[in-house]
């Protein structure tokens, strides 16, 4: 299995090698998809240059990274492509890691509950073969390495991917088991982007689960593995903060950058929601609204975490989408994090009910960002509706996707416990609904 | 010595014929017995000002300029200047006896705590190339600094209610002022009085450069000399022909200032300043004449009696022997100055000696060209302009030429940028070069911006390269503002103020380095450290940058629309969370149920 991994790394690195030595790279990484004020390289080297002239980074509204970053590149921004490039190989290293190590732990289970003769006798169909597991960690990897979103947002030195590595490192350790790393490395994506806050409790129930200790509000241990997680989180994040007030001797960063992710000052477009919206909103609801929508990013946790409890793995995927979707300054390279784990969910192919039109739909969206784009800014034959009313649509599209798949999963589980084909009271073959 | 102009009347007159040879002097010109009378009050009146100045200690100036420019444009620079020998700040004592000094001024710097106080009104752009360095070199629109003493405990805050004062004073939008377009330049403006305070902490900057100056302005800014517009130069102030012109600059310069040479007390002085260039070689039917009356459509008829001294330059030095144009009524006296480091040869009209307005008591001087062809003017030595490079809406380049127009000789300039918030600078792509080579500045001042708080503040010291271009780039990114924040006509563009290059350019006479000493008053204003170099500084064009625009019409279909979407992925995943599959079983048709209905009234089985 290492001979394909080690295959699809070095296609994955020629095709970006030979992006940032062609003309295109300049092109790329000026696209507002591709990189958000958050994450923008053009930023990072801003700040850099600021820190060169004795001016705080911080006391602009250009850089808003954080000081690890900037220390960071202090270092190794003459080989920042390269950064990059390692950055994705981590990913996809680590994702595929996590997801073998997953697989087994689900065939295992698959094999237990066979064995206890718990699946009803018509559900064989959906039991899920070795064979077929096989080659899925290869896929994921394939989906993230060779994905466009990934190779753009990479190629543009999105900061982006170095989100995507931390936050699979932490899905590789928590699968593994390891909950210090697992905190560690919640708690640094937490400090790069605040959001992955939410994926502390996906990891908490799947550690959880491999500990067999039930999540009971009643049990002292459920409580004691609890607070011993919170701990560790909390402990390794307040360290990051700490190290970065002394890397640059002062808390502006906090505003700069969190400030900034919260009450969304800077409305350049991207293909999220929030950028249109608050250019147009009444100042009167502004603060309202950016709470309403700030909300709704960490609002969907709780239902998701009790309705998916026993799922831990799927409630990452749901919650990294949900982020992607809602965050306020999204860029593709955080999409193509959540759709590198749909090939770990294509055996709820069968149960998917409109895979095909979001795929169109999510396809043309693709291609009509940069055509609306110069239409609205070169051309001037449109205007920002345009634009607005493609970044709606692929919105819709991601929505519609991630429930889909959140159905599908639903549907099958329910067929696991209640047999595929079910009857109706008077025989006849019945059909699902939701009531 | 730079400065030969006396400073009596009558010394200056002996001194200039026994120079200028060729000049008539007739000090003994019998008066008409009409005019006695008035030269009898002129007398009184004179007598008068001298006791007064005795015990309010204050005087005033009025000259004016006229300056043929090479391209056949003409120049006039009007200064008023009210010198007050007191102390606003003294401790335990109000000053409230105003005499010359306008007392709404007086009261701003008691109140504010104002050390140096400078506004501009322009409208029009000064073209350097064509017209050489103006005396007062002033930005199009409105330009405020003001150094505050160094007890203002708020600055900010006294900023802000000293621009909302003074915009009640001017009739000027200066109340637009605020935190989102003031700098602290740290090296560009230093005080032009005396004083040692030079921390930039007390020192705001703002220009508004979309305001548009009119008479409104006009009315205002005449109210603050002492004879208004009733007598002296400022007859000549009418609007109807002030604001028809390619030019108009109105200024207000308020400084401390030495006493005397030794400068143990300081006194107060406060320069109104107004140039205008007229269009008259296009305007007068294709003959290049102009006089009095056809610029201002007034002649003179009196100086301002409470005037110290009021007096008009002419520039003739490009016709010393009368070769170009022909001047009516000759001036009886010549005068050289020092201006710009260059020496000038001006014929002086001393409005104070009553000979000069002539018998029918109205002075309207007149100058009438011989040649049609204008002659080719010297290029100014430090010149700047400034363009927007790029295309579309997101990304663009800030250009800025600056010239050294010097045959041999380098001279360090500070380039000053303020730049709005809503254009992201890049300050890593900035980029300096002189002769196709890197001209690394020797020093950087850069403050980047805050969304909706400050400006860009970019400021360098830059060594210009003899006889070269200077180019300094940087890119900028615009911003998305919200629907709120746009201009009433948002595809207009917004501008952006005018770069400000201060240099010491080098001169070709010695300037004069003492600044008590009495000289024009077009030449003394900025003060002179050395003799080889002197102060210029030159405004570079502003800026008109286009924004990417939202849609102004449909925030509520926004907001509607967003929320729909939000409404779809929470409608979605709620209606996943809060059901659970169950097996449809067939409801009966409509037709079954209301047989049933029938059926169950008749007490007959169900269906």
């Amino acid at each position: 299995m290492a001979a394909p991994l080690t295959l699809v790394l070095i296609v994955a690195v020629t095709i970006r090698a030979v992006l940032f030595n062609s003309s295109l790279a300049e092109l790329i990484s000026e696209r507002v998809e591709v990189v958000s004020p958050l994450n923008a390289w053009k930023r990072v080297v801003e700040g850099l240059a600021l820190l060169d002239l004795g001016v705080s980074p911080y006391s602009g509204d250009v850089f808003h990274e954080t000081p690890l970053i900037i220390y960071l590149f202090h270092f190794v921004i003459d080989y920042a492509d390269i950064v990059f490039m390692i950055a994705d190989g981590i990913t996809a290293v680590a994702l595929y890691l996590a997801v073998q190590d997953y697989n087994k732990g689900v065939f295992r289970k698959q094999k237990y509950a066979l064995e206890a003769d718990r699946y009803p006798h018509d559900c064989l169909e959906l039991i899920r073969t070795p064979k077929e597991m096989y080659y899925i960690p290869l896929k994921v990897a394939l989906f993230y390495l060779l994905n466009p979103f990934t190779i753009l947002s990479c190629v543009a030195k999105s900061t982006c991917g170095l989100n995507n590595a931390v936050i699979a490192l932490f899905i590789l350790s928590t699968i593994k088991g390891s909950a210090l790393l697992s905190a560690i490395f919640l708690a640094l994506a937490t400090y790069q982007s605040i959001y992955p806050l939410t994926l502390c409790v996906p990891a908490l129930l799947f550690l959880l689960q491999r500990l067999y200790i039930p999540v009971n509000v009643r049990r002292p241990s459920f409580w004691l593995f609890t607070m011993q997680y919170a701990f560790m989180f909390l402990g390794s994040l307040s360290v990051i903060v700490c190290l970065s007030f002394f890397l640059l001797s002062s808390w502006d960063f906090i505003p700069s950058v969190y400030g900034f992710i919260l009450s969304v000052p800077d409305l350049t477009p991207n293909i999220g929601l929030f950028w249109y919206f608050f250019a147009e909103m009444f100042e009167h609801f502004r603060l309202f609204f950016i709470c309403v929508f700030q909300i709704n990013v960490f609002f969907y946790t709780i239902p998701l975490s009790i309705k998916l409890k026993e799922h831990p793995v799927f409630l990452i995927f749901m919650q990294i989408a949900i982020i992607s979707i809602f965050k306020s300054y999204p860029t593709v390279g955080d999409i193509a994090l959540y759709m590198a784990f749909l090939p770990l969910w294509s055996h709820l192919y069968r149960f998917l009910r409109n895979i095909f039109l979001v795929s169109c739909v999510l396809l043309a969206c693709s291609a009509l960002f940069p055509v609306l784009w110069h239409l609205w800014i070169y051309a001037g034959s449109a205007n920002s509706n345009f634009y607005y009313a493609i970044t709606l649509l692929f919105n819709v599209g991601q929505i519609l996707l991630v429930s889909d798949y959140f159905y599908a999963y639903l549907r099958r589980e329910h067929h696991l416990t209640h047999g595929l084909y079910l009857k109706r009271r008077d025989g006849s073959e019945a059909t699902l609904v939701l009531k | 010595m730079g400065l030969k102009d006396g400073i009596s009347p009558s010394s200056e007159a002996l001194d200039a014929a026994s120079r200028w040879e060729a000049t008539e002097v007739d000090l003994n010109t019998v008066s008409y017995n009409g005019e006695k009378a008035a030269e009898n009050l002129r007398d009184e009146a004179a007598e008068m000002y001298d006791s007064a100045h005795q015990l309010y200690n204050d005087q005033f100036e009025e000259e004016l300029v006229i300056r043929p420019l090479h391209s056949g444009d003409i120049y006039s620079s009007f200064q008023f200047r009210t010198r007050w020998d007191t102390d606003f700040f003294q401790k335990g004592k109000k000053v409230t006896d105003y005499r010359l000094f306008p007392k709404s001024l007086g009261q701003v710097i008691t109140k504010f705590s104002v050390r140096e106080l400078h506004i501009s009104f322009t409208q029009g752009f000064w073209r350097t190339m064509q017209w050489g360095q103006p005396f007062l070199s002033a930005p199009p629109g409105a330009e405020l600094w003001v150094w505050f003493q160094d007890t203002v405990p708020d600055v900010d805050g006294a900023w802000k209610e000293l621009t909302n004062v003074l915009s009640g004073i001017f009739c000027a939008s200066l109340n637009f002022i605020d935190s989102t377009n003031t700098v602290q330049p740290s090296a560009s403006f230093k005080p032009l009085g005396v004083g040692n305070v030079t921390n930039h902490k007390f020192l705001r900057y703002a220009v508004l450069p979309r305001e548009i100056v009119c008479t409104e302005n006009l009315t205002p800014w005449k109210k603050l000399l002492p004879c208004g517009s009733k007598a002296g130069l400022a007859v000549l102030l009418k609007s109807e022909k002030l604001f028809h012109s390619s030019f108009h600059s109105q200024a207000v310069h308020i400084r401390p200032v030495c006493q005397d040479w030794q400068c143990t007390s300081t006194a107060w002085e406060l320069r109104q300043t107004l140039s205008v260039v007229f269009d008259l070689y296009t305007s007068g039917q294709s003959r290049r004449e102009w006089s009095l009356f056809k610029m201002f459509s007034r002649t003179l008829t009196e100086a301002c009696p409470l005037a110290s001294s009021s007096k008009i330059y002419v520039d003739v030095t490009d016709n010393s022997q009368g070769e170009l144009f022909e001047q009516s009524p000759a001036s009886p006296i010549l005068s050289q100055a020092v201006v710009l480091g260059d020496r000038r040869t001006y014929s002086v009209y001393d409005l104070l000696t009553p000979d000069t307005f002539g018998t029918p008591r109205s002075l309207n001087i007149q100058l009438r060209w011989k040649t049609s062809d204008a002659a080719a003017g010297l290029r100014p030595l430090l010149h700047g302009e400034r363009y927007v490079a790029g295309y579309g809406l997101q990304t663009g380049e800030i250009h800025t030429l600056i010239y050294n127009n010097h045959p041999y000789r380098a001279f360090p300039i500070l380039l000053l940028d303020s730049v709005p918030w809503y254009l992201r600078l890049y300050v890593h792509t900035l980029a300096v070069t002189s002769k196709n080579r890197e001209n690394k500045p020797s020093y950087i001042h850069y403050q980047p911006s805050k969304d909706r708080l400050r400006p860009h503040l970019l400021e360098m010291l830059i060594q210009l390269p003899p006889n070269s271009v200077t180019e300094v780039t940087v890119q900028f990114e615009r911003a998305l503002l919200k629907w709120t924040e746009y201009t009433p006509d948002p595809n207009h563009g917004f501008y952006v103020g005018s770069s400000v290059i201060s240099g010491l350019v080098p001169s070709i006479v010695a300037m004069g380095t003492n600044s008590t000493q009495e000289g024009p008053l077009f030449s003394s204003f900025f003060p002179c450290k050395e003799e080889s170099t002197y102060f210029v500084r030159v405004y570079t064009e502003p800026l008109l940058v286009t924004l990417p625009t939202p849609d102004f019409s449909m925030p509520y279909n926004v907001i509607c629309l967003t929320c729909t979407v939000v409404a779809v992925g929470y409608g979605s995943l709620y209606n996943l969370l809060t059901r659970t599959f169950q097996v449809e079983e067939p409801s009966p048709s409509l037709a079954k149920r209301l047989a049933n209905v029938i059926r169950r009234i008749r007490g007959v089985p169900l269906l």
